[in-house]
């Protein structure tokens, strides 16, 4: 005969149900996104009134530079969700090797990002130039500012991952990073045809 | 070698719209203005669902948390859209 716990249990076990990673890093991730809505419509409204301006602006972006980019994002996005999926599976080394595959793709990134900017300021471009210059440096640089931290988050994260500090039902710290670096790339997703792609 | 799983898929499906939205940009006559921006706003709002509901994992989480995340997504994305084909 059934427990009356048992028969009160209707519809998914709970553990069907659960937010991984911490709940202050998804308090962050609303806050975020909810900031970068805020400077993706000041955008696309800014557009909408200085239309030529911002087709000269984006005319000067390196269209391919920011595909390029994408995919850099998105493989790190993967390259960190394989080291959750190896790591829950008790494979640390193999967990840590796909995180340091995300650090490396992260830092290309930033690497990338950091030459169109020096090439920008090399052109004698700032952020006083224009209303599309500013609003292209605010969205870009604070995006860029939260793919370093989220590069760091993966190079604090390596040691413990290989050491096997983290394993099935354990891995709390390293799905916090990962979900962390999931919202730097859902960011992107948009910033990018917003800012490269759309006219 | 192990066999690919969904989280492979979605990478190779993210590149590939990735490709889609470079074309599209680097080829701007294809496509009149209004088609082109629903397209390359779609393929963005695809890969935001792909991201949202598998690498954050909230397919299995609270359905509150999805909502909130792809609702911002939509929201965030028909704001875009409007002011993109809004009349010159």
């Amino acid at each position: 005969m059934p427990s009356d716990a048992t028969a009160a249990l209707p519809g998914p076990a709970p553990a069907q149900q659960r937010l991984v990673g911490d709940l202050v890093v998804w308090l962050l991730v609303l806050a975020e996104l909810l900031t970068f809505g805020i400077l993706f419509a000041s955008f696309a409204v800014t557009r909408v009134r200085e239309r030529a301006l911002f087709a000269a602006g984006q005319a000067t972006l390196d269209l391919s530079s920011g595909a390029i980019n994408t995919v850099l994002l998105v493989s790190a996005s993967w390259c960190v969700a394989r080291s959750v999926h190896a790591v829950r599976a008790d494979q640390s080394r193999t967990g840590a090797r796909w995180l340091l595959g995300a650090l490396t793709s992260g830092c290309g990134f930033l690497v990338l990002k950091t030459v169109e900017y020096v090439h920008k300021w090399n052109e004698g471009i700032d952020v006083a130039e224009n209303s599309f210059y500013l609003l292209y440096v605010m969205l870009t640089g604070f995006h860029f500012l939260h793919a370093a931290v989220g590069c760091i988050l993966f190079a604090v994260l390596w040691q413990p991952t290989r050491r096997g500090a983290y394993g099935p039902g354990n891995c709390h710290a390293l799905e916090t990073g990962a979900v962390f670096w999931h919202m730097v790339d859902l960011l992107w997703m948009l910033l990018f045809p917003l800012v490269y792609v759309l006219r | 070698m192990k066999r690919p799983d969904r989280i492979d898929w979605i990478w190779l499906a993210l590149l590939a719209a990735t490709a889609t939205t470079w074309w599209l940009g680097e080829h701007p006559g294809a496509t009149p203005g209004t088609p082109m921006a629903c397209v390359v706003l779609a393929l963005a709002a695809g890969k935001g669902v792909l991201i949202v509901r598998d690498y954050m994992e909230l397919r299995h989480a609270p359905a509150l948390w999805q909502r909130l995340l792809l609702g911002w997504l939509g929201l965030t994305t028909l704001i875009l859209l409007v002011a993109t084909v809004w009349p010159r």
